[in-house]
């Protein structure tokens, strides 16, 4: 089917031009988060063939209050657009609409979006979060009933959909063990020993229904992309990935207002970006979405529409999504075996670029054209959905 | 029990939530409530979320429900519930129309105590001599 021109307003108007990850990752407690940024950004503008000097937008979250001033400082240049948006790990997703929308309406034509957190490290320097204001809601109504963070509120959303539609610990445990094949093709992710789906299944209980191996890693890293125009992108090192559809959602905060525990944003904005990009499902070469927990991923697909509503765990049976099985889905290793920071999102963005440019190696999947990208943030709050392509 | 014991985060009650944690304190609960579209809403605020009225008052729930969701804790994530782990957290579909945030007490923490659509009420914790936390507990069908 040929993209609806009408509809795709940033056709081929916005790419995508340099992505790559800091310079080590995975237990590096020798670098602190500003290091991961600045090092990553380096990266992808050398990717690029862009330098510091060229940027014009800066786009960044998760480096404290005022992230892209910190940010910014940090890396010598004074941006005249600037967006913090931070919204959990859909924030660096989110940020490249943002940044199309930016360059389409000419207020800037570099944009760098970086990202770098030490989630493994901060334990051991002692980095604690931001006070939350005891009068909000959350403080009130959910902090005192347990403090447990994403394997809390995750955990209530998967026993729903368990509950609603027969998903079992099985399935949940097929996108581990698909995720991980998936890692051992790649030399950067952090767990690269083979998995079964009784090595998960036996793994300790974390917060019910989520074994550890359900759950994922928690990392020190960066990574960074550079978009731009459609005139400037012909001038870059590498060739050029279009931002061919976007959207964007966020629904609740605190997990009583969800307002349906067993989908997520993913069904307001994936459909946006598909329209947006013109583009079927089943045209789609290779799937990144964000799997904080393995049921985030199952949850995903089906909110994004690549399936039904609660048909996400037979979707996933029989090793669909590990590399061969037809379906390939988070193929640097996710957030379960590849790295994990905090908010993973920037990652599904490299590895899309990658998949889409050709240059993933032993795990590239063959004549990778169409990726779609998901990223969630906050309690299944907020995502990020992106169609990209390749010439 | 004296503020000093009690070893879990607090709830400190917002101007717009007084009457609910006042309501606790009695041992009742206290749900806002719209007069312009006639629903009950949750968390409490002086306007109504669904509609945006101001016109809001309170009504006291039956404190009966049901268990919309429940998550079992094996791994406490803040010291204070180190003695207690399992706990269950779980999220309450009140009768009376809205949903809250609560711990599932006097049940087990295991599968063949507790699943989705139990019946459950309300108890209320005295926690300090300030705080009363609504939990709930299983009842009969």
């Amino acid at each position: 089917m040929t993209p609806d021109k009408e509809k795709a307003g940033w056709l081929k108007r916005i790419a995508i031009v340099g992505a790559d990850e800091s310079d080590e990752m995975g237990i590096v407690p020798h670098k602190g988060v500003l290091q991961h940024h600045s090092e990553a950004a380096l990266n992808a503008l050398d990717d690029a063939g862009l330098s510091l000097a060229d940027v014009d937008g800066l786009f960044t979250a998760g480096a404290g209050f005022a992230a892209t001033l910190q940010v910014a400082e940090y890396l010598g240049i004074q941006p005249r657009y600037t967006d913090s948006t931070s919204v959990g790990g859909s924030s660096f997703v989110m940020h490249v609409e943002h940044a199309a929308a930016a360059i389409a309406a000419g207020l800037i034509d570099v944009a760098l979006i970086t990202h770098g957190e030490t989630g493994y490290s901060n334990r051991f320097r002692k980095v604690s979060r931001a006070a939350m204001d005891p009068w909000f809601p959350a403080a009130q109504f959910e902090m005192p009933y347990h403090v447990g963070g994403p394997p809390s509120t995750y955990a209530l959303a998967c026993m729903r959909h368990m509950h609603q539609y027969g998903t079992t610990h099985e399935q949940l445990a097929e996108i581990a063990v698909a995720t991980r094949k998936w890692a051992m093709l790649n030399p950067k992710a952090l767990m690269r020993d083979p998995l079964t789906i009784d090595d998960v299944l036996s793994s300790r209980w974390i917060t019910y229904p989520f074994h550890l191996l359900d759950c994922c890693l928690v990392t020190d890293a960066g990574g960074a992309i550079v978009l731009t125009s459609v005139e400037r992108a012909k001038d870059c090192r590498k060739k050029p990935v279009w931002v061919l559809g976007s959207g964007e959602a966020h629904t609740h905060w605190t997990l009583a207002n969800m307002p349906d525990l067993t989908t997520t944003p993913a069904s307001i904005s994936g459909p946006r970006a598909f329209e947006m990009a013109g583009v079927r499902h089943e045209e789609i070469d290779v799937v990144e979405v964000y799997d904080s927990f393995t049921y985030t991923a199952l949850v995903t697909l089906e909110a994004l529409g690549f399936c039904k509503p609660g048909e996400g765990g037979a979707f996933v049976s029989g090793q669909r999504t590990a590399p061969g099985g037809g379906f390939p889905l988070n193929t640097n290793g996710g957030g379960l075996s590849y790295t994990h920071p905090g908010m993973y999102g920037m990652f599904l963005l490299i590895e899309a670029t990658r998949q889409l440019r050709g240059e993933c190696g032993e795990r590239q999947v063959a004549d990778a054209k169409l990726a779609c990208v998901n990223g969630t943030g906050g309690a299944l709050s907020s995502t990020g959905t992106l169609i990209l392509g390749a010439d | 029990m004296s503020n000093q014991k009690y070893p879990k985060p607090l709830p400190t009650p917002s101007p717009e939530a007084q009457r609910f944690w006042e309501g606790t304190k009695k041992h009742e609960l206290w749900i806002p409530y719209c007069r312009s579209c006639e629903k009950s809403y949750w968390y409490p605020r002086d306007f109504c979320p669904h509609c945006g009225s101001r016109d809001v008052e309170w009504r006291r729930s039956g404190g009966k429900g049901r268990v919309h969701t429940f998550a079992i804790h094996y791994r406490a994530f803040h010291p204070g519930w180190t003695d207690e782990v399992p706990y269950v957290t779980a999220l309450i579909d009140l009768d009376d129309g809205v949903r809250i945030f609560s711990n599932l007490v006097e049940a087990e923490a295991d599968l063949k105590a507790i699943r989705c659509e139990m019946p459950v009420e309300v108890v209320f914790e005295d926690v300090t001599d300030e705080i009363t936390l609504p939990k709930f507990r299983p009842v009969s069908e």
